[in-house]
């Protein structure tokens, strides 16, 4: 996972609540079986609306933005990491919200995008300055953001995470590295206790006769 | 210390609490889709990882699937491909993979159940959202993205933060005409779409018990709308009455210790909750949703509403954009709005009650001119239980289509989508913009008030259908 330290950019904005993962990333598209170049489809619908009206993240200098500053409940709704991935390869690393949903909030850290909740004169302080296009920093390790008038903000972060995103570092090789034994215990006394949870041959030859997938021919 | 419901089944998985808060939750059940898991599959061979326990994963293809003629094989196009990619990942890594026409096939979130994969007591993920469906067990069932799949793959735990508890009280008679579509919808108009953000949420009361468990299945499923990851119900012996006896539930002695366990699930009567909600169900009407949040919804008498007299800046704002994708005016009866389709199925309410109880509107009645409806069964097994009760005559009967099992209309990734300004009453989840299609139009409501806005060609209050016996 790419380390997440400091960015300095102008930052795009909707003012919009509840821009739930739908908006961010069309069903549609998630048939596509990669999580690489799937930036083009990111707001799909808000960026070809047919009164031709262009979306902010299509308008200089907008359209280089590292930050996207939104409302309330941004990222609400479906699971799909694909709504991440498409912001990611656009080139958003940093998202300010009032609130967020909290799968899109968890998937973001998965990605080296840095979720900052903002509320109040601080996250209208933000917009104001996004709408200025104003460059904003965004500092992890002083978890603070940097207005282009000296303002600053500081943000919370979950240390645990604060320390991933600092050295691009991701659950699952940390788990492998530190805690599986204690899996191992876990699941030995768990077993003991509570055999049912782990399906034995004969449960599963419940699934003996399944057939090979015909619909593929 | 008095616990929670939630409390008793976390310190039950909980492998290690860091220092820095977090904790390491073991992962007991994990269903597998097409949409979520190639991602995650991609992840875990090229680290060259293994998948830890094959015995706690399913997979099946919902999302993608055609819900039209399931004889013909899939054309060559990107949903073939999802699917041929869950079914070479499965093989690989030695998971049960469920074809499309097996009788065992269906929606992951109405499957699980039917098949005692899901159990009280148990920590249950799955790469979609509405994975809290299973809470309706007794369950910390949750939704997770496709890097936490893989990492449930790889370690069969994942790192969490405890949540916050909310119980949400229902109290009191259901009515006449009023489904447990409505009490949800009505508890998600009251605390909002980031209501439960943050909070597990239990939900209790007389009128939950009163429930069946296909009906706290439709509760628990919507919890997500209200912004909760986590929504569950104590396991009582209608959970355990309907788990007996199915295929993957414990047996014999195992059984008997296993509902000892469970009928501990419950919270003690002194637990506090972070945050507590009431509702008393008897004061309730069908709800419907006028916009583009399961919030923005109202009961069926109501009006759409008008976004001039709301104070608050962003809800007003919020409240016109709803209306102008809509096409929606102010002031207009709810029980006015044309419908052009209608949608009965979905992890939400597709299961066989839902189709007993739209059948029942249904029946000896003839679809409107102008509206094309379809019912999609949840999965194989309640399409097979609804041909034998006839529940498929009486639909195509009236002139719905009769499909097969899927995701279909709800998520809109196969060839079941709205286009451009059509207008659905739908029994699904979401009513977000483009939700069945781009540029298509939601009203969420119950399968009976799908079923009535279908005879009617507009929504409508469900209590005015005459019933033919």
């Amino acid at each position: 996972m790419k380390p997440f330290t400091r960015i300095t950019s102008v930052a795009a904005f909707l003012d919009e609540d509840a821009v739930d993962t739908d908006i961010i990333f069309p069903a549609r598209f998630l048939l596509l079986l990669d999580k690489v170049g799937l930036g083009k489809h990111a707001f799909h619908e808000r960026r070809h609306k047919p009164s031709g009206e262009k979306f902010i993240l299509d308008t200089p200098p907008y359209d280089r933005a590292q930050i996207f500053v939104a409302q309330k409940n941004f990222g609400t709704g479906s699971s799909r990491e694909q709504a991440v991935w498409a912001l990611v390869d656009f080139g958003i690393r940093c998202v300010i919200a009032e609130s967020f949903g909290e799968i899109f909030f968890a998937n973001c850290y998965k990605n080296g995008v840095l979720p900052i909740v903002a509320s109040g004169e601080k996250l209208a302080a933000i917009r104001r300055a996004a709408g200025e296009a104003q460059e904003i920093t965004v500092d992890l390790p002083s978890q603070t953001i940097q207005l282009a008038d000296g303002t600053a903000i500081s943000f919370d972060i979950d240390p645990y995470r604060k320390n991933a995103l600092l050295n691009g570092l991701d659950d699952i090789g940390m788990i492998l590295a530190d805690d599986i034994e204690d899996i191992r215990a876990f699941e030995e006394r768990q077993r003991r206790e509570s055999p049912w949870l782990y399906l034995g041959a004969d449960k599963l030859s419940h699934f003996d006769d399944l057939e090979k997938e015909n619909a593929l021919g | 210390m008095p616990l929670t419901l939630y409390d008793k089944i976390w310190n039950q998985h909980v492998v290690k609490d860091y220092e820095d808060g977090g904790s390491l939750l073991y992962v007991d059940r994990h269903l597998v889709q097409e949409v979520s898991s190639p991602q995650a599959f991609a992840g875990l061979k090229s680290a060259g990882r293994e998948l830890r326990r094959p015995d706690a994963h399913i997979a099946v293809a919902d999302h993608a699937v055609p819900t039209t003629d399931r004889s013909v094989t899939l054309p060559d196009s990107l949903a073939r491909r999802q699917v041929a990619r869950l079914v070479e990942n499965a093989a690989e890594f030695g998971i049960p993979y469920i074809p499309i026409r097996d009788r065992r096939h269906g929606i992951v979130h109405v499957i699980g159940p039917e098949l005692g994969f899901t159990l009280p007591g148990t920590v249950l993920v799955c790469g979609d959202s509405h994975t809290c469906t299973h809470g309706a067990f007794g369950a910390i069932a949750f939704g997770i993205g496709a890097s936490e799949c893989e990492c449930v793959f790889a370690t069969q735990a994942i790192r969490q933060r405890k949540q916050k508890t909310m119980r949400i009280l229902l109290e009191g008679e259901r009515p006449e005409g009023v489904e447990v579509k409505d009490f949800i919808l009505a508890i998600i108009a009251r605390i909002g779409v980031g209501g439960g953000a943050g909070y597990a949420i239990e939900y209790a009361g007389s009128a939950v018990r009163a429930l069946s468990m296909e009906q706290r299945m439709t509760l628990c499923n919507m919890s997500i709308e209200a912004g909760s990851r986590v929504g569950m119900v104590a396991p009582d012996e209608k959970t355990f009455a309907y788990l007996e006896g199915r295929p993957l539930a414990p047996k014999g002695d195992e059984w008997d210790c296993a509902v000892e366990a469970w009928k501990q699930l419950v919270s003690d009567e002194d637990a506090v909750f972070d945050r507590e909600v009431v509702i008393d169900v008897s004061e309730l009407a069908p709800f419907v949703s006028w916009g583009t949040t399961p919030e923005e919804c109202a009961p069926i008498n109501a009006t759409v509403p008008d976004p001039s007299r709301e104070v608050d800046e962003a809800r007003r704002a919020k409240m016109q954009r709803s209306l102008d994708y809509m096409g929606l005016k102010p002031g207009m009866p709810l029980s006015q709005i044309r419908i052009d389709r209608v949608f009965i199925g979905s992890c939400t309410n597709g299961r066989i009650e839902d189709l007993r109880k739209a059948a029942s509107v249904v029946k000896g009645h003839k679809v409107a001119d102008n509206v094309a409806a379809i019912v999609v069964p949840g999965s194989a097994a309640v399409r097979i239980q609804a041909e034998q009760e006839g529940l498929d005559r009486i639909f195509i009967e009236a002139g719905f289509e009769w499909r097969t099992s899927g995701c279909s209309m709800c998520v809109a990734m196969n060839d079941d989508r709205l286009t451009e300004g059509e207008r659905c009453a739908s029994t699904s989840n979401r009513n977000f913009e483009g939700r069945q299609g781009k540029g298509g139009r939601t009203h969420l409501m119950s399968p009976p008030m799908a079923a009535a806005a279908a005879l009617t060609g507009r929504l409508t209050d469900v209590r005015q259908i005459g019933r033919n016996q």
